[in-house]
């Protein structure tokens, strides 16, 4: 099968979320949140209470893969970043490494400038953090770290989940 | 491509209705939405026409459940069935875990059935999968119409390797849950395998 699978550790998960931590607070952000480009949500950080951010990452993958596709159809490799404006709230999207989507969402306090500036800052350290995440979902996959729990899944384990 | 996150303990895979247009796979999605608790599941995302037909696609996040700690999550996902909708099929197959392939039962559209698997095989392919390989469930939907094609001709033309076939009536629910169940066990065995 072409894409590996991407396995999260603990301490990986708390440097990439400190990273957009701090990515908000210079960019006067609302919201900062990682996206795998298939729409799975990597970390959230910011005013995330009663904002759906399942739907946020699937859509802005959505968003992300057909702007991706619309780029390559006129004959760019991709577009760099996308942003959206609103009456209060923007949304500014860009690809990480090739293979994560950063989103920021952002009102008056901040500025489209402001927002382009550190994401750029933090590009290249996130896509450190994100490399060294899949090098240890690698060594993972290669059975050189402990064994996944998944290993040990029973049938049953799996029939309670249906409750038969 | 599963998604394990071990700081949020949770496990996350993505499954793909395909299928032909109006085949039933965005009501497939809705009966699951209505019949399952507000507790463990996201909001149902359709971006429709507006005459209600899938643009992009349909996306449902379901909680199935705690396996060994941790929680699974499902991300269900439609495709735009209407032909001309070609890459937007693509982008949507990216990532997959596991997939319905939700037929249309009758008669008139077994052409649309074979075109559309066809277009499933060769949008896998393209994008490096094998079905022959995939989780991947068949359903046929709408068995209750009266101009229904006989099963055992449907699974003739449709079934390409062992892979389970229910048969549905997506509108009243009937064989809904029994596909989900299916295609969850199986990319849930495929983890087991790779773990």
């Amino acid at each position: 099968m072409p894409t590996s699978d991407i396995i999260l550790h603990e301490e990986d998960y708390l440097a990439i979320r400190d990273l957009i931590q701090r990515l908000r607070a210079e960019a006067n952000a609302r919201v900062v949140c990682l996206v795998d480009r298939n729409g799975q949500q990597i970390a959230a950080v910011g005013e995330v209470e009663g904002l759906d951010t399942t739907a946020l990452a699937s859509l802005a993958a959505g968003n992300v893969a057909a702007t991706d596709s619309l780029a390559r159809l006129i004959g760019e490799r991709d577009f760099s970043a996308l942003y959206h404006e609103g009456e209060k709230d923007n949304l500014h999207l860009s690809v990480v490494g090739g293979k994560v989507i950063l989103l920021v969402i952002f009102g008056v306090r901040s500025s489209l400038g402001l927002v382009r500036l550190r994401v750029k800052k933090y590009t290249g350290e996130l896509a450190v953090a994100l490399e060294r995440m899949q090098a240890q979902s690698a060594k993972a996959r290669s059975g050189k770290l402990a064994a996944s729990p998944f290993a040990e899944i029973t049938d049953a384990d799996i029939d309670s989940l249906f409750g038969n | 491509m599963t998604f394990i996150n071990y700081a949020a303990r949770e496990i996350n895979c993505k499954i793909v209705y395909y299928g032909p247009g109006l085949g039933g796979k965005t009501t497939n999605l809705k009966w699951i939405y209505g019949k399952s608790s507000p507790t463990s599941r996201g909001k149902l995302i359709s971006l429709a026409t507006e005459t209600d037909r899938t643009l992009f696609f349909d996306f449902l996040p379901l909680d199935l459940g705690t396996i060994r700690g941790f929680k699974t999550r499902f991300h269900l996902y439609t495709v735009p069935g209407q032909v001309f909708y070609d890459a937007s099929r693509k982008l949507i197959l990216k990532g997959v875990d596991g997939v319905v392939f939700v037929a249309d039962s009758q008669a008139a559209r077994m052409e649309a059935n074979a075109e559309s698997l066809k277009n499933l095989q060769a949008n896998l392919k393209e994008q490096g999968y094998d079905l022959a390989k995939l989780s991947y469930v068949l359903q046929l939907n709408k068995r209750d119409m009266s101009t229904a094609m006989p099963v055992e001709e449907m699974k003739r033309q449709l079934v390409i390797r062992n892979e389970p076939v229910f048969e549905a009536v997506a509108q009243n629910g009937a064989g809904v849950f029994d596909t989900l169940k299916a295609i969850a066990r199986m990319v849930l065995v495929e983890l087991k395998k790779t773990a």
